[in-house]
């Protein structure tokens, strides 16, 4: 452990400065993650009342819309408000933002005002991207395929496409910021195989960001020409590639799958050692596995296009580069379930968000490789199960990880203490939901029912309104923290410190931290996981 | 960490020396997320031209190669003429930084007033490659017209990057007149330096793909 440095009461980061102005102009990097926190939010909610649309429609199988153009705004709007809004952004710029540099012992990123920019620049993109579904929405899909984006879609393709152009640079400004400060501003002592875990993996999302999100901007420029202007890039009939298309959007899009799920791997590689009470298993591995992650998850993009008619030696190596991804991904669910094993098990409520996380991430990862496989993915391409797969990653996996880490640290961001009963039944009712919700997509998509239509054969409606129905449980159990975490701002116990007599330096400094976050700079003399206390009852809270 | 340090640095750095060498390592990412942004591009560019050779061949002999080249050189030139600014700050020159600067900014803007005339060019020569009406015909249209879509796609974002980067020096050039830099602290003038470079360097990756593999086909 570090030291224990500020002695005296310094003005808290919220408590310094009250006005709109002070909030809006702030350099804090704890502000602007409360800032992006409110936004995405917001996000969270648009994009989840487009997802309660569509699984109305689906209860019957004419569809209770009666539009099949309706039905395809709608699930284009989930898709982009939760990809690019939500699920891309969320860990990093608020749990990321704001635990970063406390956890390495700084007193701010490296470059403030850039992090503040930003979330101008998100939220410009937002804005954008909202304009334009609103005014009529866009029906091609999250993925925006050409030629369909191109030209033959309806609706304000551009505006939406210049929205995502614009939110990749906030992502990539972000993802900047963290690789500069975690090389250049870690306390003295904090040498890297003492970093938490939590560090390696939001260091390896921000390289991707780095690497990957140019690629997507250029292709989104060549696509924006093509639809301006008409001419022929990736439309074959007037002269181009559409599987150039493909093969320039997966390029950043599949290493965006890793973007969206390795912070969460961090958020648990924290949350389980400390409510095990034990050493985290196998640190290196844990830490490897994420870079090799990194690294792999830029090779296998392939495995989105094997029915399109790409080179069947291409699919073989993507093929197989895809199982080799899930090795590492394996290796971490055994190294968490190593911690947990002879641990003294607390089932606090960031805890039960974790474990929903492995085994959600687990059951979501196996299905991957049923689609890496070439032949079966001849059979599940573009079904439910597809989307079963990765929203039990996605939905199941990082947004339990989201909530879990929004609950481990909301002592240290807000001060108060988050009424723990509720927040636990809120937490199975997720993971109960979520299930109720998605496994049926699995046994639809592995019937034959395709993703992405209004409608279906009356033989699916059993295992649709089941999903329905799980939807809506899942519904009050988003709902659920919206209501009890504000109420705790208020009325919540005041936090201690350290509430889960956690290891890191986040936990040595005040609740809520002061401006400056330490007054002296911490000195790292040991390593990140020194749960040595195996016999420590953690404080009913 | 110190508390007390040289007045441009922020709170979370140990000196004006620790915040310099990050800065800089900020833009040395940026630039790397640059190279995979125009990288895509040129990739992209290169793949068709494999697919497409000979209309690729026709668009590149219609470019205008003699502007090409002179910006070729003026480039060069203002990345040369900046560097010769950027060692007279490291002794303490600052006259001497604020002319370099200015001369920068000026080739930059003779760069874009050339880039102007040879769009103007092409546009009278039926180049646009959305054009019902297009210069190349037969077999070597749909090749030619990929090749005049990269072509404005891509100088249009050099241009902007040009852009954003004479503004830069400028700002560098006012800076520098009102006295902000000196031999010990010059580190805005080191982080541009960097940028005008690399889209110096872009133009360099830039030109033979559009002016000279056609016409050595």
């Amino acid at each position: 452990m570090s030291q224990t440095v500020t002695a005296t009461r310094a003005l808290s980061y919220l408590e310094d400065g009250k006005t709109l102005r002070s909030w809006l102009l702030t350099t804090d990097h704890k502000r602007i993650a409360i800032l992006y926190a409110l936004s995405i939010t917001v996000f969270f909610f648009i994009g989840g009342s487009a997802a309660a649309l569509i699984r109305y429609n689906l209860i019957t199988p004419e569809g209770a819309l009666r539009s099949a153009e309706t039905y395809n705004r709608l699930f284009t709007m989930h898709g982009v408000i939760m990809v690019w809004f939500f699920l891309v952004p969320a860990a990093p710029v608020t749990i990321g933002n704001f635990v970063i540099p406390l956890m390495i012992g700084a007193r701010d990123l490296a470059f403030p005002k850039i992090n503040l920019m930003s979330w101008y620049l998100f939220m410009a993109g937002g804005a954008c991207a909202l304009y334009a579904l609103f005014a009529g929405g866009v029906d091609t899909g999250w993925t925006f395929y050409a030629p369909l984006s191109s030209n033959y879609a309806q609706g304000h393709v551009v505006a939406v496409v210049a929205g995502i152009f614009i939110s990749g640079f906030s992502t990539i400004a972000t993802g900047l910021n963290f690789v500069v400060t975690i090389h250049r501003l870690r306390a003295p002592g904090l040498t890297w195989y003492r970093l938490p875990v939590f560090i390696w993996s939001f260091y390896a999302t921000s390289v991707i960001f780095l690497l990957a999100t140019p690629v997507l901007a250029i292709t989104l420029v060549l696509l924006s020409f093509e639809r301006i202007f008409h001419v022929g890039v990736f439309d074959p009939r007037i002269g181009g590639d559409p599987l150039l298309f493909q093969h320039m959007f997966w390029f950043y899009s599949h290493p965006a799958v890793y973007i969206m799920v390795l912070p969460g791997m961090g958020i648990v590689s924290q949350i389980i050692p400390c409510f095990s009470r034990k050493e985290l298993f196998g640190y290196k591995f844990v830490v490897w596995c994420s870079i090799a992650i990194a690294v792999i998850g830029f090779f296998v993009w392939g495995h989105h296009m094997f029915v399109s008619g790409q080179s069947p030696y291409a699919s073989i190596v993507f093929s197989l580069l895809s199982y080799f991804v899930a090795v590492p991904s394996a290796i971490k669910v055994f190294n968490w379930l190593g911690t947990m094993h002879k641990g003294r098990i607390h089932f606090n409520a960031p805890m039960i968000y974790a474990l929903g996380f492995v085994g959600l991430f687990t059951s979501g990862g196996l299905t991957g490789l049923f689609l890496a496989a070439l032949a079966a993915d001849v059979h599940l391409h573009d079904t439910y199960f597809v989307i079963a797969h990765f929203h039990f990653i996605m939905v199941g996996g990082m947004v339990s990880a989201y909530f879990a880490a929004l609950h481990f640290w909301w002592p240290k961001i807000t001060g108060r203490m988050y009424p723990e009963t509720i927040a636990r039944g809120a937490a199975l009712l997720m993971f109960l939901g979520f299930n109720f919700t998605f496994l049926p997509q699995y046994i639809l998509g592995y019937l034959g029912m395709p993703r992405r239509y209004h409608s279906y054969p009356p033989e699916f409606q059993v295992l649709n309104v089941l999903s329905s129905a799980g939807a809506s449980i899942l519904a009050a159990a988003y709902a659920l923290p919206l209501f009890y975490l504000t109420w705790s701002l208020f009325r919540g116990e005041r936090a201690p410190r350290n509430p889960w007599r956690a290891t890191g330096l986040e936990w040595t400094t005040d609740s809520p931290p002061i401006t400056k976050n330490f007054l002296v700079t911490p000195t790292v003399t040991s390593g990140p996981y020194d749960y040595n206390d195996p016999h420590t009852k953690l404080a009913d809270v | 960490m110190s508390e007390d340090v040289a007045p441009h640095t922020h709170f979370q750095y140990a000196d004006a020396r620790h915040q310099a060498d990050s800065a800089i390592a900020g833009m040395w990412l940026f630039l790397a997320t640059e190279v995979l942004f125009f990288g895509g591009l040129i990739l992209t560019w290169i793949f068709c031209r494999h697919w497409q050779p000979e209309g690729f061949t026709a668009g590149a002999h219609e470019t205008v190669l003699w502007i090409g080249t002179t910006n070729l050189a003026l480039l060069l030139t203002s990345s040369f003429v900046y560097a010769l600014g950027q060692a007279a700050i490291e002794v303490g020159r600052v006259r001497m930084l604020v002319w370099c600067c200015a001369l920068t900014a000026g080739i930059g803007v003779v760069f874009i007033g050339l880039k102007l005339l040879e769009w103007h060019i092409d546009l009278d020569e039926h180049l646009w490659p959305a054009a019902a009406r297009f210069k190349l015909e037969g077999g070597e249209a749909a090749g030619g017209r990929l090749f005049w879509v990269f072509y404005f796609v891509a100088t249009a974002l050099h241009a902007v990057h040009m852009a954003i980067g004479i503004v830069a020096v400028a700002w560098i050039a006012l800076r520098a007149r009102r006295g902000d830099f000196g031999a010990h602290w010059h580190t805005p003038v080191t982080v541009v330096g960097l940028y005008w470079s690399f889209v110096d360097m872009v133009w360099v990756v830039l030109y033979p793909l559009i002016y000279v593999v056609g016409r050595l086909t």
